[in-house]
């Protein structure tokens, strides 16, 4: 493919997603013209985009979006439900016609086109049918909407071209009409005026001669040197004014002084095609009407004074206008500038960076090794130097591919609307943490796991309206999707406020299928996270029985391939809440070395809360008191059956994964380590307590902990001890 | 000319092309029509072409009409005169109603 339709398939994607957030802010009621603006101009980049680009298909239907916005921007038309879902179509559509521009092809298929054809239609719909009943808008909110005023609509986006044909231009073989049918190709003709006030008296009248003259509004993206060109063959005897969009009220006044037709004729003119509000005019003329009787009463005064300043003084402008026009293109500028800040990078060279500077952590401890063994101080010094660098490079390298989570969790603000719609039900999207940044492969591997949540959350968890009334909820369900960030680790919350997990029902669904046996004494919480059982979900029954579960061990396999995990909190008729724990990064951690006898192993230092000696009171017991607190342990070394003599002295490592705290019995404490993290083969897919390995500086491999699975086994333990205890007494 | 001014209210029918070539001699005509009669008729829609210059002499004699408080009515376009009236934004200059064309009758 080539580049350029690449780069514009890319970037009309991006524009697209900025449109369908625009209008899904519309239709919640957003107001704000900027908002508008902002699908308009996403709109038309597109249609620009595809025109330099040769994709008519899209440049044709994109054509037809955008004027359907045009007309809601100039309150032609009115914002509705049925509008705005009309026009997301349109973004699907347009979609889909990328995905075939995406497979080098030009035309889409019949299928496509009808499809296109009908969205156009519907469109159209709109635009005819309904003319704005104005919405009643009060007066005084238009004239506080500064941009969309009279005047404003020229300062917006439209080129004013004011055009007398030389008289010999029929004779040479050229026709204007020719001329500004070219003109077509470049832009839209909003509005043309044809002025016939040249023409002679019959008699003096000369049928070959051309007298018409043009005021023309014309909305297009080409530069000022391009409309020019347009005129080239005519030039002669042409006489020729282009204002650029944005021009100001007194250009307009000084086109008018400059153009051979009566000033209020044109002014009039001026005011139909929109380029001028009629109370702009009349003062501005009337400024200069007085200002010029001035002058002539005293000729050798000082020159009448601009016609742009008598306006300004006069608040004949409203400042505002100007400023509005000025603050729209700083905006342009800055965004264009922000733009320029920003490079595109193919992903694979980030990840090769992402590989070398993790050849250099280990190459750099091992260096670092060798120079603490050497014991000279100044090896030792130089290479503390150089393994702080490396660090800040590490950080930096893996700065670079993270992402804010935003842009996934805003595909959501469709997808919640579209269910909503389709299930009938009223809900509510609430997305915070938006900001919170991750790496780019954690967030483009749990799209789809959130989408299955949350399609969940709304088909399942949340009720009927009619049976949340029943209910004394509010009718609107309310689905919620936090990001934060949680020692180490990023959690993303999937939370609806609906009828939760029947947990009868998931028992003893789970008995039946075997999962647990009827004794077995399980915790609420334990028995909620059945729905992640393989197995569980297998049957369709499970939908008519527990309503959830579809898939859900899918989700946790693909959570937990992130290195992840995901666990739900319930309560009946308050709703459901799911915890998604996934690492930061991928790649490298900033890892607490440990030893038991001679293995080493790394527990990631964010996890790390404190570290002590383990009390020789507390050896026979799996918890230990810290100030007051139980703090359940694990012994690494008859976890992973470390054949040896336990040394004198046993440390232990207060770790805290997932909310709960728990020891970490080892023998030695080695210090902070920078870990890369190497993937464990498939063979070990299956081993808890280890989530990965690393190289030491020495060439030693050292497992890096699951902390997570080790805090759990260790909580669990007791619990179970406790529960037997229980029992039994 | 082909042009025949037979019917009482001053009817003229063009059936020429009015373009830049016969630029002259439609001007004789259309001004010698507003000349002699007080209420003229203009059927166009025998025009099968139009340029610049057409519309230009339309727009003289409409307003030569207007001067000497005649009156110039188009009373049929050709779907080529509507179109180019569209795109000059002028069929407001000339007030008349443009019948707009079944798709088939060109």
């Amino acid at each position: 493919m080539e580049e350029i339709l690449s780069v514009f398939i890319q970037e009309a994607r991006e524009q697209l997603t900025e449109m369908e957030n625009g209008l899904l802010r519309m239709e919640q009621n957003d107001h704000d013209p900027e908002t508008l603006n902002a699908i308009f101009r996403a709109a038309h980049t597109i249609k620009g985009g595809s025109g330099v680009v040769e994709l008519g298909m899209i440049e044709k239907f994109t054509h037809v979006v955008e004027n359907a916005l045009d007309k809601l921007r100039n309150n032609e038309i009115s914002v509705s439900s049925a509008l705005v879902s009309t026009l997301l179509n349109c973004c699907d559509h347009l979609n889909a016609l990328l995905d075939i521009a995406s497979n080098d092809q030009r035309e889409a298929d019949p299928d496509t086109q009808a499809k296109g054809d009908a969205l156009a239609n519907e469109l159209r719909g709109f635009l005819g049918g309904a003319v704005a009943p104005s919405t009643a808008k009060p007066l005084a909110e238009t004239a506080a909407e500064v941009e969309t005023e009279g005047g404003g609509k020229t300062m917006n986006d439209c080129w004013h071209i004011s055009v007398r044909f030389g008289r010999d231009v029929l004779r040479n073989g050229m026709d204007p009409e020719s001329i500004l049918r070219y003109l077509l190709s470049l832009g839209e003709i909003v509005h043309i005026t044809t002025l016939a006030d040249a023409l002679p008296g019959a008699a003096d009248m000369d049928p070959e001669s051309c007298y018409l003259g043009f005021e023309i509004n014309f909305r297009s993206h080409a530069d000022k040197a391009a409309i020019d060109k347009v005129f080239d063959f005519v030039r002669d005897g042409c006489d020729l004014h282009i204002l650029p969009p944005f021009s100001k009220v007194s250009d307009y006044l000084d086109l008018i002084a400059h153009l051979p037709e009566e000033t209020m004729r044109l002014g009039e003119i001026l005011v139909k095609s929109g380029a001028l509000t009629q109370e702009e005019l009349d003062a501005g003329l009337a400024c200069q009407q007085a200002g010029a009787a001035a002058a002539a009463k005293a000729e050798d005064g000082p020159p009448p004074p601009q016609l742009g300043e008598i306006l300004v003084d006069r608040h004949v402008v409203q400042p505002e206008i100007v400023e509005a026009a000025v603050a729209k293109q700083k905006q342009v500028t800055e965004k264009k500038a922000e733009e320029a800040r920003l490079i595109r990078v193919h992903a694979d060279k980030l990840d090769h960076l992402i590989d070398l500077v993790g050849e250099l952590v280990i190459a750099g401890a091992s260096a670092n090794l060798l120079a603490q063994k050497s014991g000279q101080t100044v090896l030792v010094e130089a290479t503390s130097v150089l393994s702080r660098l490396v660090e800040s490079i590490r950080d930096s390298a893996l700065q670079l591919r993270m992402v804010q989570i935003g842009e996934t969790f805003n595909r959501f603000n469709r997808v919640v609307r579209d269910t909503a719609k389709e299930l009938g039900k009223e809900i509510d999207l609430v997305i915070t943490g938006a900001e919170t940044e991750l790496d780019k492969s954690v967030v483009e591997k749990i799209g789809d796991p959130l989408m299955h949540l949350v399609r969940n959350a709304m088909d399942h968890g949340l009720e009927p309206t009619a049976v949340r009334i029943a209910k004394g909820k509010p009718p609107a369900g309310r689905v919620e999707l936090n990001a934060f960030h949680d020692s180490g680790s990023i959690v993303i919350e999937v939370v609806d406020d609906g009828a939760g997990l029947p947990k009868e029902k998931i028992r003893a669904k789970a008995i039946e299928k075997g999962l647990i046996s009827e004794t077995q004494t399980l915790s609420d919480q334990e028995i909620a996270n059945l729905i992640f059982e393989a197995g569980f979900s297998t049957a369709e029954k499970v939908t008519n029985l527990s309503g959830r579960g579809v898939g859900m061990d899918v989700v946790r396999r693909n959570i937990q391939a992130l290195r992840g995990t995901v666990e739900v909190h319930s309560e009946e008729n308050i709703g459901s809440r799911f915890i998604i724990r996934l690492p930061l990064t991928l790649a490298i951690i900033d890892g607490f070395l440990v030893g038991v006898e001679k293995s080493s192993f790394v527990i990631p230092l964010e996890m790390v809360v404190e570290c002590m000696e383990l009390q020789e009171s507390s050896v026979d017991r799996n918890y230990l008191n810290l100030r007051g607190e139980v703090l359940p342990f694990v012994r690494l070394r008859e976890l992973f059956e470390v054949a040896s003599e336990k040394p004198g002295r046993e440390n232990v490592v207060v770790v805290k994964a997932g909310g709960r705290k728990a020891g970490i019995v080892v023998d030695v404490l080695q210090g902070e380590f920078q870990t890369v993290i190497k993937p464990l083969g498939g063979l070990f897919r299956h081993l808890r307590g280890i989530s990965g390995s690393t190289i030491l500086g020495s060439g030693d491999v050292a497992l890096i902990l699951d902390v997570q699975a080790l805090a759990n086994l260790a909580a669990g333990a007791e619990e179970h001890a406790l529960a037997a205890t229980g029992t039994r007494n | 000319m082909n042009a025949s001014a037979s019917s009482p209210a001053g009817r003229l029918t063009l059936e020429q092309d009015m373009t830049i070539y016969h630029a002259e001699a439609l001007k004789a005509e259309l001004m010698g029509n507003v000349e002699q009669n007080q209420v003229i008729e203009l059927d166009l829609s025998r025009v099968a072409e139009i340029d610049t210059s057409g519309i230009q002499l339309l727009m003289l004699a409409k307003r030569e009409c207007q001067k000497q408080e005649k009156t110039l009515r188009i009373v049929a376009h050709s779907p080529r005169v509507h179109e180019l009236m569209d795109f000059f934004n002028i069929a407001g200059f000339f007030g008349d109603p443009l019948v707009i064309p079944a798709r088939d009758s060109a």
